[in-house]
């Protein structure tokens, strides 16, 4: 045996395949996964879905910025011992694809909203409750939680919404009909209230 | 600091760690050993403090695992039992040399197995053994004569 041969056969590696090791079961079970983070995409672009053993932490629209940037954005936020993991997140993804395909009006979710401030929570508790194919304006929602005047403290709150289209911030607009911002830009917001009807696309 | 998602350091690393656990402690073993690397580096991560050389990091941690393994089975040779064969021929020269490697001295066989397997640098080899650059080198060496005389015409 050459030595070229020799350190290329050693490089190789020995011969036969391990079992696999189901690394997200395996960290789950002994608690050291932060979350179970899956892709998919849709007719609204790139998503990753990221579950916590509290439920549905995080939905990162792909649609302005690739998927490591997604990563590193819940990373932050949850924690950086992500792995992928369809398994854990095979719930979410069915019915955020059955919404989107018009099949479905309301998400049988958990929602872990970890990190959020009680103002946080309560206008995206508020939020939550608007029906399927109604809207709110961002004043609407400040008077709902009797916080009357924090209109932009609104803006500001629904912008963080770790969970959107789960927590429809889609369904907030600008007094006067004007669509406002989006996490994943004023486009995929006008695709989803035109899917809920109440846009014409 | 950020760390990067682990799923980062599994894409990247994954590969090369189970190539060096099979080619350490043969493939039955390695599965095992696998696991046991992968949840104590879980474990770890979120203390880290650098992330320069992730790669290096979770090999050495591997490599632990491995002297572990060695040194609680004894010399016992690794390489699964070789299948029956009707008429003896001659051993694949693979099998021959991986049995040669299990047969070198601790030092050596993890210096090869560090440099080849797992694709690390002498510098590093020479971190996770606790040595010199130059002795990491030297050990190579000393493994590749050993393993030349044995396989090698």
């Amino acid at each position: 045996m050459s030595d070229g041969r020799l350190e290329r056969t050693l490089r190789m590696g020995r011969p036969g395949g391990g079992d696999g090791v189901d690394l997200a079961t395996v960290a789950a079970e002994h608690g050291e996964l932060d979350a179970a983070v899956s892709r998919m995409d849709t007719r609204i672009g790139g998503l990753l879905v990221a579950v916590t053993e509290a439920g549905l932490a995080g939905i990162e629209f792909l649609t302005l910025q690739d998927e490591d940037d997604g990563m590193a954005d819940l990373a932050v936020r949850l924690g950086p011992r992500l792995l992928h993991d369809p398994r854990r997140t095979d719930a979410v993804r069915r019915q955020l694809d059955e919404y989107l395909h018009g099949d479905r009006q309301r998400f049988e979710i958990t929602v872990d909203l970890r990190g959020l401030t009680p103002f946080q929570r309560s206008v995206l508790d508020r939020t939550a409750s608007i029906p399927y194919g109604a809207t709110n304006t961002y004043a609407e929602v400040a008077a709902h939680i009797d916080r009357p005047g924090a209109t932009r403290a609104v803006g500001n709150a629904l912008g963080v919404n770790p969970v959107p289209i789960v927590i429809p911030c889609h369904r907030v607009l600008r007094t006067g009909g004007n669509l406002g911002g989006y996490a994943g830009g004023v486009k995929v917001k006008a695709a989803l209230l035109a899917l809920e009807g109440v846009i014409t696309a | 600091m950020t760390l990067p998602p682990f799923q980062q350091l599994v894409d990247e690393h994954g590969q090369r760690l189970t190539r060096f656990l099979i080619s350490s402690v043969g493939p039955h073993a390695a599965s095992d050993l696998e696991q046991e690397t992968w949840l104590a580096a879980l474990r770890a991560y979120p203390g880290l403090r650098r992330a320069d050389n992730l790669g290096g990091w979770l090999i050495t941690i591997a490599h632990h695992k491995v002297v572990d393994r060695w040194r609680m089975n004894g010399r016992e040779v690794v390489t699964d039992a070789p299948p029956d064969r009707a008429e003896p021929g001659p051993e694949p020269p693979d099998d021959a040399l991986w049995r040669a490697v299990d047969g070198l001295p601790d030092g050596q066989r993890s210096a090869v197995l560090l440099r080849f397997v797992a694709d690390l640098t002498y510098r590093d080899v020479g971190e996770v053994l606790d040595c010199s650059e130059a002795a990491a080198r030297q050990r190579v060496q000393a493994a590749l004569k050993t393993l030349r005389q044995e396989v090698g015409r």
